[in-house]
């Protein structure tokens, strides 16, 4: 294993976390992620979180899945086999809209999913690290990559107990 | 952050001005006095209007009885479905209110609690169209230029009148009958909307928990007899004009269109009031969720239109077809423009300009799509009702534009006497909380 070292604060309620990230922030130390055992409202704007920008992915597949599905009916239906339906003519637009609506739909919704998965570095042989199996609980979890910061290793201890951790361990990977 | 934030003064009540109750109603007068201008227009040959019908006059001189004849319509025709028209919208958009208040209290929703008192003063509108409906019902002339039906011998076998079709559905559209529905939508809806906004007043002063059941319980009956009643007010206002056709989408249709436009008339009143300095409690995470309602029932508005229009275009029945071909083609292709206007204005542009989250957030872009809404299902009233009942004397010019100027300021004026009369929050309700709070 590579020599990852990461300081895990312990936090016991919503409120004080949500105070912990940003005096933590404010002194400087980057913060790895908070794992929480619920969703906190308004701790991805703490954590300064950019807006994730899934619609691009999803725009893109959605209209992979509109070519593609257009080209598949004009193709089936208009040129290699064009069937004499109800009188219309071999290509009429509305019955369409149907099998578009639904590939495009269905690529937007697979190409987000992978892409999420992708992105987030997620898929079937991949072990999460799991910095303390307690976040999934009754705990609030805030690793800091001491990789990533330059404060050093006593300080941020010492802060985050300052700063109303519960324990603070040290989880090398 | 939603822990942190301090809530403003519950306590605001809206202040409605001698000035602009004046205002409001001058201009229902002036929207009469454009109805009048313009048939006076038409009447001499003047048109001013956007594909105004040009040769009016020549039936023009009052109603005639369509006893014998079924396509005499005149320039009163077109102003009988402007009325009726009208009021099917904003008896739409009124009952949308208490529609909107139920399904919250079933659900249990806290979300729009800090401007639950906008919907629950749209209902107040009711009794206007209620009686201009009643009215141009119980009026025969005005009966027989809305109801093909009601036409006299239609239902009477010999006589030269007689068509079979209609006289199979003498048992569902008949004069009784459907007098007592109408009466009954109108007095039902009325009544569990003043129960609503009883118990939701009662529960401002006293705080009892138990005003907010008794709510709930109205909410439900509501929910029951409007699942019912929002068809069959859908199939005897609006789809038994043209008698002949029939779809089993239209219910739906109908209550999608009633449903985005009310939201939409929703948004702009919050907005509109926020602007004017009131609701400062309400957060822009409350309106975004509105946003996202319209977003999404505009979207559903499509897909239940395009359901019905995929099915009969594809099945290519020359019994259903005559009601796209009416309004592609028919009456010299005058309602063809509204048709296309309809999905633009009720599709188009709001899909696009509410897609992203931002907009669902900007006044501006806010406002923007209500008006492309309220505008747009306008329209689509317009073309639902226009082509059976005005025929080839419908057009879009002076007369349209001052009904629904008429109908607008009756509309604000009802609403805002309503927001008036008590606080504008509902400041003891149980999830007054949630909704303060609510962060998305």
């Amino acid at each position: 294993m590579t020599d990852k070292k990461y300081i895990v604060g312990i936090f016991n309620d919503e409120d004080v976390v949500m105070d912990a990230v940003q005096k933590i922030r404010s002194k400087g130390i980057k913060i790895h992620e908070v794992f929480c055992p619920y969703p906190v409202h308004g701790l991805d704007h703490a954590l300064g979180y950019e807006r994730p920008r899934m619609g691009i992915p999803a725009f893109l597949f959605g209209i992979t899945g509109t070519c593609l599905a257009f080209l598949l009916t004009f193709w089936t239906l208009g040129v290699d086999w064009p069937m004499n339906i109800g009188g219309k003519n071999f290509f009429p637009f509305p019955t369409n809209i149907p099998i578009v609506f639904e590939l495009t739909v269905l690529l937007a919704a697979f190409g987000m999913s992978f892409t999420f998965f992708f992105m987030e570095g997620l898929g079937p042989s991949v072990k999460p690290i799991i910095f303390d199996i307690r976040s999934t609980d009754d705990k609030f979890a805030m690793a800091i990559d001491l990789n990533k910061n330059t404060v050093s290793d006593s300080e941020i201890t010492a802060f985050l107990s300052e700063i109303g951790a519960e324990e603070v361990n040290v989880k090398e990977v | 952050m939603a822990h942190k934030h301090e809530t403003p003064s519950l306590d605001e009540s809206f202040d409605f001005s001698p000035e602009l109750r004046k205002k409001l109603i001058i201009s229902a007068i002036i929207g009469i006095a454009m109805v009048a201008l313009g048939a006076f227009l038409i009447q001499n040959h003047w048109s001013i209007g956007v594909w105004d019908s040009g040769h009016g006059a020549e039936h023009a001189g009052g109603a005639e009885h369509g006893g014998g004849d079924h396509h005499g319509t005149t320039l009163f025709s077109r102003i009988v479905a402007n009325v009726w028209m009208n009021s099917v919208y904003f008896l739409g958009i009124s009952v949308v209110g208490v529609f909107f208040l139920s399904y919250n209290y079933v659900a249990k929703a806290g979300w729009y609690t800090s401007f639950k008192r906008v919907p629950e003063a749209f209902p107040s509108f009711i009794i206007v169209p209620a009686i201009i409906m009643l009215a141009l019902f119980l009026y025969p002339d005005t009966r027989h230029i809305i109801f093909h039906w009601t036409h006299h011998g239609i239902m009477e076998v010999g006589s030269e009148n007689y068509d079979k079709i209609i006289a199979g559905k003498s048992w569902y559209l008949n004069f009784p009958f459907f007098l007592v529905r109408m009466i009954a939508y109108f007095a039902i809806w009325y009544y569990l909307w003043t129960q609503i906004r009883k118990y939701s007043l009662l529960e401002d002063e006293t705080n009892d928990l138990a005003y907010y059941y008794k709510s709930r319980n109205f909410a439900k009956m509501f929910l029951i007899f409007f699942a019912v009643t929002s068809s069959t007010a859908a199939w005897d206002f609006s789809m038994s004009i043209d008698t002949h056709w029939f779809s089993t989408m239209f219910g739906w249709y109908h209550l999608a269109s009633w449903h985005v436009a009310g939201l939409a008339a929703m948004m702009l009143a919050i907005l509109l009031l926020k602007d004017k300095g009131y609701l400062k409690a309400v957060t822009f995470s409350s309106i975004h969720d509105l946003g996202k309602l319209m977003f999404g029932f505009s979207v559903f508005w499509t897909y239940v239109w395009f359901s019905q229009f995929l099915l009969i275009f594809y099945a290519n029945l020359p019994e259903e077809t005559i009601y796209f071909r009416e309004r592609f083609t028919g009456h010299g292709g005058r309602y063809f423009a509204p048709f296309i206007i309809n999905l633009l204005l009720n599709f188009v542009f709001p899909f696009l300009i509410l897609m992203a989250r931002d907009s669902k957030r900007n006044r501006m872009f806010l406002k923007l799509a209500c008006g492309s809404i309220l505008i747009g299902h306008w329209f689509d009233f317009y073309q639902i009702q226009m082509p059976g009942i005005a025929k080839d004397q419908g057009g879009i010019g002076i007369i349209e534009w001052g009904t629904t100027l008429t109908f607008a300021s009756l509309f604000i004026y009802f609403v805002a006497n309503q927001l008036s009369k008590a606080n504008l929050i509902a400041k003891n309700h149980p999830f007054i909380e949630e909704s303060l709070h609510h962060d998305i």
